[in-house]
């Protein structure tokens, strides 16, 4: 019995080897490292590092910049994710019907998928720039006043609507194939008994399509508390920081953060236990309401 | 009456619904089509329907930016790691699903477990062993520490598993080794979730943004994310050049995703549908 609990040793080590390989290199190492790194000051490039002590987690934890960075992109992520899933249900069933020509508008509502986050940010950038964008123009802006991108209160907001739009064919798409999954008679037996269209929405489709819907939300606050590149490209993190996220925070350009590795590393780990909280907590609070059906 | 049969008004109203929503969707995508075969550079657009369409602001991207040279390094590197990451997570996947070794389940577990560690949160540590081994501008950077995903092991292990292991008995009494097992049966059987395994990855990588970023400080290594980076902040005054370079570099994705649509919803529903 034993011999054969050995039998594939060998060749299990030669098809494992390369992914643990890269996976131990690449991934549980420089968290390790990074956790380590987490209670130094450092140089920008992590070659000179002395401790300090421990509490850097916490004093990061508590300093104002990661605080407000903390809320920026709570914000972002309650107004992306609520209206990028109101947005994309509405157009997924809005188009799902076999009528003519629908197989056009689910190209257009599926089209945003391809384009990147660097693609995406720099289309809004110039339609949102006050004196080239034709949206700012109607939008009542002009040359010589800030755009929407740097205007207090307003930033945040456009950085969103920009990546709304962005994850729109994605949430489109994802939403479709949930809708298709669910069962005809389902909708045929609710018709029977009488139910209209918006109380067929909100007792056969929403439930059914709750998996789906639970799928799509992780992956959209998921981006929402890693986006970078939008932040990047469409307002380095201003005004006055209402922009910057978390991930901003530990990677940007002119913060706190950009000239010490070491609490650069300080809040990447923080970065990480935050993230670690937001999906268990979706995965467990939000598992339990889910109807998985049979 | 069939219930999902429209007619009349409410079909007309469904129709409206559709056309305002299409414009309001594309209406980006429209104007940066309309910037980029516009001349001249002062103004993104000056009215919404073109007048002159010319090629020129798309050359001059395409020089200014040398986007040529980014789109090969994109290429380059997204090709390198959708293959490597194809092979790594097939041969890890069969490992769990048709080994039998000491340790699975804990090995399993932590290879399940690194899905949980954003790339945010390891990126400084990457960027200094980069560094360190002198690979700061080259592909090596760029492609090396994604040779391997959980995420590919994971959802190719998911389909291995619904092949029964009679299977696997009848081909082991015929002679046929773990490797022809792999290659005959098990890797056929898997295709589609295979490819939308692949594209997935190659979005991915194609679309990456802050890696390269860091890792990156030479024109020559530019990737097509990155080139945008570079064209935005050279060109700020001439918008319709950056414009232009933006559908350069979309432009090859819209056509792949076209082409590639079935693996891109099977990729991204992933886990999403119960099935």
């Amino acid at each position: 019995m034993k011999k054969r609990r050995w039998r594939d040793f060998g060749l299990a080590g030669l098809m494992l080897g390369p992914s643990a390989a890269v996976l131990s290199l690449f991934v549980i190492y420089p968290l390790v490292k990074a956790v380590w790194y987490g209670h130094q000051r450092c140089d920008a490039s992590l070659s000179k590092c002395r401790t300090t002590s421990w509490h850097q987690y916490i004093d990061a934890f508590r300093s104002n910049e990661f605080q407000d960075s903390l809320i920026v992109t709570l914000k972002y992520a309650l107004i992306t994710v609520p209206i990028g899933l109101v947005l994309g249900i509405s157009l997924a069933v809005l188009a799902d019907k076999h009528i003519k020509g629908i197989g056009i508008f689910r190209t257009i509502f599926s089209s945003t998928v391809a384009t990147s986050v660097a693609v995406a940010s720099v289309m809004w950038f110039f339609l949102l720039n006050p004196s080239v964008g034709i949206l700012a123009d109607w939008l009542g802006g002009s040359a010589k006043t800030p755009g929407l991108l740097q205007k207090q209160g307003l930033a945040l907001w456009a950085v969103s609507a920009s990546s709304i739009w962005a994850n729109l064919g994605f949430t489109f798409i994802v939403v479709t194939a949930g809708l298709q999954s669910v069962p005809k008679d389902l909708y045929e037996s609710a018709y029977v008994d009488g139910a209209n269209g918006w109380s067929r929405f909100t007792n056969v489709t929403l439930p059914m399509i709750s998996p789906t819907l639970l799928f799509a939300s992780v992956v959209l606050v998921t981006r929402a508390f890693q986006s970078f590149g939008e932040i990047d490209l469409l307002t380095a993190g201003g005004p006055k920081g209402e922009t910057t996220t978390l991930t901003y925070l530990a990677y940007g350009q002119g913060l706190a953060t950009s000239n010490d590795g070491g609490l650069r590393a300080t809040v990447s780990v923080l970065l990480f236990f935050v993230l670690l909280i937001l999906a268990l907590v979706q995965f467990r609070g939000l598992e339990k309401r889910v109807h998985y059906g049979n | 009456m069939a219930i999902d049969q429209v007619t009349g008004a409410r079909r007309i109203g469904r129709y409206t619904l559709l056309m305002v929503a299409a414009v309001i969707v594309f209406f980006p995508i429209y104007v940066m089509l309309v910037g980029a075969f516009k001349p001249g550079n002062k103004v993104l657009i000056d009215r919404l329907l073109p007048t002159n369409v010319t090629l020129d602001t798309l050359r001059q991207a395409w020089r200014e930016g040398n986007l040529g040279r980014a789109l090969w390094n994109s290429v380059v590197v997204s090709v390198v790691i959708t293959v490597a990451q194809v092979a790594t997570s097939v041969l890890a996947a069969y490992a769990f699903v048709f080994l039998t070794f000491p340790g699975k389940a804990i090995v399993f577990a932590i290879f399940l477990a690194t899905l949980l560690v954003p790339l945010e949160a390891t990126l400084t540590v990457n960027r200094h062993i980069m560094q360190q081994l002198n690979w700061l501008n080259s592909y090596r950077a760029l492609t090396v520490p994604f040779l391997a995903t959980a995420f590919g092991i994971f959802m190719i292990r998911q389909v291995f598993l619904t092949i029964p292991k009679e299977m696997r008995e009848a081909a082991s009494m015929d002679g046929l080794g773990h490797f022809g097992f792999l290659g005959e049966v098990a890797v056929p059987l898997s295709r589609p979730t295979i490819g939308a395994f692949a594209l997935f990855s190659f979005l991915t990588s194609w679309n990456s943004y802050l890696w390269p970023v860091l890792v990156t400080t030479k024109s020559d290594y530019n990737t097509v994310q990155t080139g945008l980076k570079a064209l935005k902040l050279a060109s700020l005054d001439r918008p319709n050049l950056v414009i232009a370079g933006t559908v350069i570099v979309a432009l090859p994705i819209f056509v792949m995703l076209i082409a590639f649509q079935r693996q891109l919803i099977r990729g991204l529903t992933a886990g999403a549908v119960k099935g």
